[in-house]
């Protein structure tokens, strides 16, 4: 495709603008997943970091702007369109979504089996690859029902890495995990996309584990990107936001009180009524 | 006084055009599922596994209910028919009521509790923990995945199950009168093949029992697909799925029994 | 769930319900009795018909030669005209009486085909020259009471 030069990023997104309900999510948002790097999205929950991740797959469509993938406009794919492109795309969802009713090995095989008619012992030695390389081979006959946390991500991210996408996004990868399977989901996420030459995104509020493995972070809050920069760009910015973010300050410019009348105010009120 | 008027127009109108968008996105949900249904009929293991889930396993309750229906019939049929001396006519009785009614329906109503419920409260669970979101990603539809086998599964296994109903209760009609009570055995049987014509009223019941198939999947896999993300999403949806589906299984009922047994 | 067991017992699930479709089909209803074979049409006409209705049963000497297939009314003479379907298997003369009976004291009516003597036999299409309408309950009652009440006014 000439469309996708190596220079270009593979994911672009210009001035693009997000309303739920006339609430508005997003707002002007600029953004670029360059090819081969590793970006995070960071920013408080209900910031709008997975409605951003939505719009990139496809799931959302943006009010205004343009969400380029791989140099086509997601939201001018038709439905056969979007979903070629999704088949080179693949997606890590917060909790794994592995599904319930299919053993480790059939979740991870899923696509390559509605995709691809590579026959069953082609697809056995490829599932078996996958599930190698998160280290979790042994528990391909498990349920899923069967597996800790950490596994189960594991095995999320071997089945979003079944077809060996050119682009792998993350929805708050480190949610509720132990130290351990932290860092083994970080370094994993690292290490498939250098072995992959993929590009990925993560979506994530962890700031200490992300910071060690991304190339470029984005700081989103309340639908804006209020910085970017590298990890070392983020640690050291003064943005009163970020700081606070980074160092996971309870008070700043995203207050501890929810917005309320003056404290003195409330206090008389209710003692009139008493 | 005014104020408070249009409050409650404001109200019921919200509620009326609520209730018409759902409608209007079930119906565009369904012929989704239809246009979708090519993978679940081309790839039929996916079928065949959710008849299992639906029909298989509603195999025990339709036997049973099927049974004690058919002999509480056979009880109360007998009691009321040897008052004008015509017990032996307690075979078309049995069989009638049952083949025309209380098979399809019966069997439908414990189908729309047992499978219904349980394909909505699947689907329900799967789309809140983001399974149906990680296959839209994963590029594969999950109205073609999940929700058309699911659909054409209740199809195929509702008939089979009215049929089952109908067959138990007959045996139960049977065993209660004929061997307990002491109905003439031929007569029994001559009166009731007599009596039940094949197009009339076993076909009927079929055309009945499938209409009903259709009618509980398509609410089952709706309340499911459309349920609200969360514990208590679906278990409201599952609610509704028995709720709607028992109204609207009787409410067919009686338009199908109107259409089909007018002339006679 | 082993992909063979699940097979067996969806198979196992679909045979028990075909099998019961049959036993409603067969030993249930007529189907058996109504095989479908080679019928042939015959008309008759009526004064009164009484409660007949359609798919009732045509009966001669007690056993059932086909079914009442249309009921219509003849605006030019009056007359109810009954068309039954009558299994290819009997033939009947020509001269056969036709008679609405009823079956028991309250039961369903049926028409009684009562074989006469002419050589030849009736053909598809054919009318039915002799009739006897359906006895009329009403009409039986009110001619009793009319003769009884005549009775009395003679005897005083």
């Amino acid at each position: 495709m000439s469309a996708e030069s190596s220079q270009e990023p593979l994911v672009e997104l210009t001035n693009v603008n997000f309303a739920y309900d006339r609430r508005p999510i997003l707002t002007g948002i600029n953004l670029k997943i360059p090819r081969g790097k590793v970006v995070a999205i960071m920013g408080i929950s209900g910031g709008g970091k997975t409605t951003t991740l939505r719009l990139i797959g496809g799931q959302r469509k943006a009010t205004s702007g343009q969400v380029k993938v791989a140099g086509q406009d997601v939201a001018n794919l038709d439905s056969g369109g979007l979903y070629r492109l999704r088949r080179r795309m693949g997606m890590l969802f917060q909790f794994g979504a592995l599904f319930t009713d299919m053993s480790v090995y059939d979740n991870v095989a899923f696509q390559m089996r509605e995709h691809t008619d590579l026959p069953d012992d082609m697809i056995h030695d490829l599932v078996m690859m996958k599930l190698e390389a998160v280290g979790l081979r042994g528990a391909a006959r498990l349920m899923p029902a069967e597996l800790s946390g950490g596994m189960a991500r594991r095995v999320a991210l071997a089945r979003a890495i079944a077809l060996d996408p050119m682009l792998i996004m993350y929805d708050e990868p480190f949610a509720g995990l132990d130290p351990i399977s932290l860092s083994i989901i970080g370094d994993l996420i690292r290490s498939l996309n250098d072995a992959l030459g993929a590009s990925s995104i993560i979506v994530t509020h962890d700031v200490q584990e992300s910071m060690k493995i991304v190339d470029y972070i984005y700081f989103v809050s309340e639908g804006k990107i209020v910085a970017e920069g590298t990890a070392d760009d983020i640690r050291n910015s003064d943005a009163p936001y970020v700081h606070q973010f980074v160092w996971g300050e309870a008070d700043g410019p995203v207050a501890f009180h929810y917005p309320s009348c003056a404290y003195g105010d409330e206090i008389h009120e209710v003692a009139g009524h008493a | 006084m005014r104020e408070r008027l249009f409050a409650a127009l404001r109200w019921l109108g919200k509620r009326a055009n609520d209730r018409i968008w759902r409608l209007g996105f079930a119906s565009r949900f369904f012929l989704m599922t239809l246009l979708y249904s090519g993978t679940a009929l081309r790839r039929f293991f996916l079928t065949v596994r959710e008849i299992y889930f639906t029909g298989a396993l509603s195999l025990i309750i339709i036997l049973v209910s099927g049974l004690f229906v058919g002999m509480v019939l056979g009880l109360q049929g007998y009691d009321t028919l040897q008052r004008y001396g015509s017990s032996e006519a307690l075979g078309v009785l049995v069989a009638l009521s049952l083949v025309r009614e209380l098979g399809p329906v019966v069997a439908a109503l414990l189908f729309a509790s047992r499978a219904g419920s349980a394909i909505t409260a699947e689907i329900g669970l799967m789309k809140a923990t983001e399974q149906l979101s990680a296959m839209e990603m994963m590029a594969v539809n999950p109205i073609a995945r999940v929700v058309a086998p699911r659909f054409w599964a209740g199809v195929v296994s509702m008939p089979l199950l009215a049929a089952l109903f109908s067959a138990m209760g007959v045996f139960g009609g049977y065993l209660v009168g004929v061997q307990l009570i002491g109905v003439d055995e031929g007569s029994f049987w001559s009166q009731m093949q007599a009596s039940v014509d094949f197009r009339e009223d076993i076909m009927n019941g079929v055309i009945k029992s499938f209409v009903f198939g259709v009618i509980v999947s398509w609410i089952a896999v709706f309340e499911g697909y459309d349920a609200e993300p969360t514990a208590e999403g679906v278990s409201g949806a599952t609610t509704r799925t028995v709720v709607t589906s028992s109204l609207a299984i009787l409410a067919a009922d009686f338009i199908l029994t109107a259409f089909m047994f007018r002339g006679v | 769930m082993n992909r063979l067991t699940l097979d067996l017992w969806v198979g196992f699930f679909v045979a028990i319900g075909l099998a019961s479709l049959l036993f409603l089909a067969l030993k249930v209803g007529n189907l058996s009795a109504s095989t479908g074979g080679e019928t042939y049409r015959l008309e008759a006409k009526f004064d009164n018909i009484g409660g007949l209705k359609v798919r009732a049963p045509v009966k001669s000497a007690g056993v059932v030669v086909g079914r009442v297939s249309e009921i219509r009314f003849d605006s030019d003479n009056y007359v109810a005209v009954v068309a039954m379907q009558v299994d290819g298997r009997y033939k009947f003369p020509r001269d056969t009486f036709a008679t609405i009976l009823t079956s028991g004291l309250l039961g369903e009516q049926y028409i009684g085909f009562e074989v006469g003597g002419d050589p030849e036999m009736l053909k598809a299409g054919d009318v039915i020259k002799k009739t006897q309408s359906a006895v009329v309950i009403e009409k039986l009652i009110s001619q009793f009471m009319f003769n009884k009440a005549a009775e009395t006014g003679d005897q005083q």
